[in-house]
């Protein structure tokens, strides 16, 4: 178990790289699935359809194969993902910046195909609030947006948040993926290197990468329980 | 606003759910300052003729005109109209996270652009109006169903509207508060307002009404002032349901 110890910094390492890009990928996620959410509920058709598409789409193909379109098919495309070099974000976050792009790739698959999940937790708060509200505020004059800002949003957040967590925590499980696509040194790309290519014993590594997981998932699923238990007092 | 002109003008409306013909060629007018009362059994067309006014329910054929003009598919157009145009539902759809002065407010304030400081003056005067002023700070969950009618009643009118569609507001409250909500109706219909109410309230058809429709299987069959419909009903259908209802 020594490794634990004498690899704390690997780890270490590892965990913040995972942080950076599950935050960056869980921001990303929420503005892009609000945005699909937006375009699903809407009453224009057109709109309604390319929502739908998308969401039919990200859910339904595996987190892999969007790796791979996003790893293979961009630089195919002859896209470095460079619109990702965000003058100062990439202070905090360095692997925005660099010329190594698979950080970039790797990020924008797991928002692709994560927004769809927070398009779908968001739009089943929306469903949560009775027709008779929008209805109401169709009936006073209210438009499409003022009527979503105003009347149902406000009401949908509490029937939303807690499976927009459990969208979150299985992104940053998801996130180990990342590592078999270019991206050195986070979580489980650190494992790898650990126990393929410096030999140490496998099991106490494992031990290692998946108390780094908990560290980041335990406390969010926490904060769920104790929201969906004060929404139930409320109740 | 003196003209003969009618308000509300439906011309050969026809609307299907599926296979059903839930309005068969209804053509109706309403005058300014009317008051039209909307009976008939359960199915027959009724509250979906009354929510096709403001467009809740859009139609399949036929045109509907409100105020000289024909009703706008989605979009500002119609969000105006709807904005001229109360509606009072049968289960209140009072905002829920929404106290009962914002509920009033929020319309003038979004809708309108009015200054939140006139548009509460003149909430809180249409809360006294409807005898709830006392409640202006409670969440409507806070309220009795009566109370909260009458609210959803304060908020329609808080839009200065040219005409007030009632569906059912009766029919989901307590039998002891339905006559504080028709009294606030009748006293609407006294000062001018156009109305058209759906409900089962024989007694306010009697006295509140100038017209009583009778609806069955989607047809405006029967078109005619209450002391003529309730003592004449021409068609055996209204003979039949009015027999069933006033036998109690």
């Amino acid at each position: 178990m020594n490794v634990l110890i004498d690899k704390f910094d690997v780890f270490a390492g590892g965990f913040w790289l995972t942080l950076q890009i599950c935050l960056l990928a869980a921001i990303g996620a929420l503005i892009l699935g609000a945005v699909v959410a937006v375009l699903r509920i809407s009453p224009v058709p057109p709109l309604r359809a390319v929502g739908t598409g998308y969401v039919n789409i990200f859910r339904n193909l595996p987190l892999t194969v969007v790796m791979f379109f996003a790893a293979f098919g961009l630089p195919a495309l002859g896209s470095n993902a460079d619109f990702l070099r965000i003058p100062g974000l990439d202070l905090i976050f360095s692997r925005l910046g660099t010329d190594l792009p698979y950080f970039r790739f790797a990020l924008i698959a797991l928002v692709l195909y994560t927004a769809a999940f927070v398009c779908e937790a968001l739009r089943s708060g929306v469903n949560a609030v009775p027709a008779g509200q929008a209805e109401a505020a169709r009936s006073l004059g209210l438009t499409f947006g003022q009527n979503l800002r105003y009347v149902v949003l406000p009401q949908s957040w509490k029937a939303s948040v807690v499976p927009l967590g459990s969208v979150i925590i299985a992104m940053i499980k998801n996130s180990a993926l990342v590592g078999f696509f270019g991206v050195v040194g986070d979580l489980s790309q650190t494992a790898d290197q650990l126990t393929s290519a410096e030999g140490h014993a496998f099991v106490p590594v494992a031990i290692g990468i998946s108390i780094g997981y908990l560290i980041m998932t335990v406390p969010l699923g926490a904060l769920l329980d104790h929201i969906e238990k004060r929404q139930a007092v409320a109740r | 606003m003196a003209t003969g002109e009618p308000l509300i003008v439906l011309d050969s409306v026809n609307k299907w759910f599926g296979p059903l013909h839930v309005l068969d060629d209804v053509s109706l007018s309403v005058g300014r300052g009317e008051v039209v009362v909307v009976i008939g059994p359960s199915g027959s067309g009724k509250s979906t003729l009354c929510r096709t006014i403001n467009r809740l329910e859009p139609i399949n054929s036929g045109t509907i005109t409100f105020d000289g003009q024909a009703l706008p598919a989605e979009g500002k157009a119609l969000a105006k109209l709807r904005s001229e145009v109360g509606m009072v539902f049968q289960s209140f759809n009072l905002f829920a996270h929404k106290t009962i002065l914002e509920n009033v407010t929020l319309g003038p304030v979004k809708v309108r652009k009015e200054k939140p400081a006139v548009a509460r003056e003149r909430g809180l005067a249409l809360l006294d109006r409807v005898g709830i002023a006392n409640q202006a700070d409670k969440y409507p969950a806070q309220l009795s169903g009566g109370q909260q009618q009458r609210a959803a009643i304060a908020r329609a009118l808080a839009m200065q509207p040219k005409a007030m569609l009632f569906d059912e507001p009766t029919s989901a409250l307590d039998p002891e508060m339905v006559g504080e909500v028709l009294d606030v109706m009748t006293s609407l219909a006294r000062d001018g307002m156009t109305m058209v109410v759906v409900t089962h309230e024989m007694g306010f058809a009697r006295h509140a009404a100038n017209r009583v429709i009778f609806m069955a299987d989607g047809q405006l069959v029967e078109d005619a002032p209450p002391t003529e419909f309730f003592a004449n009903p021409r068609s055996e259908r209204a003979r039949d349901f009015l027999s069933k209802i006033l036998t109690h």
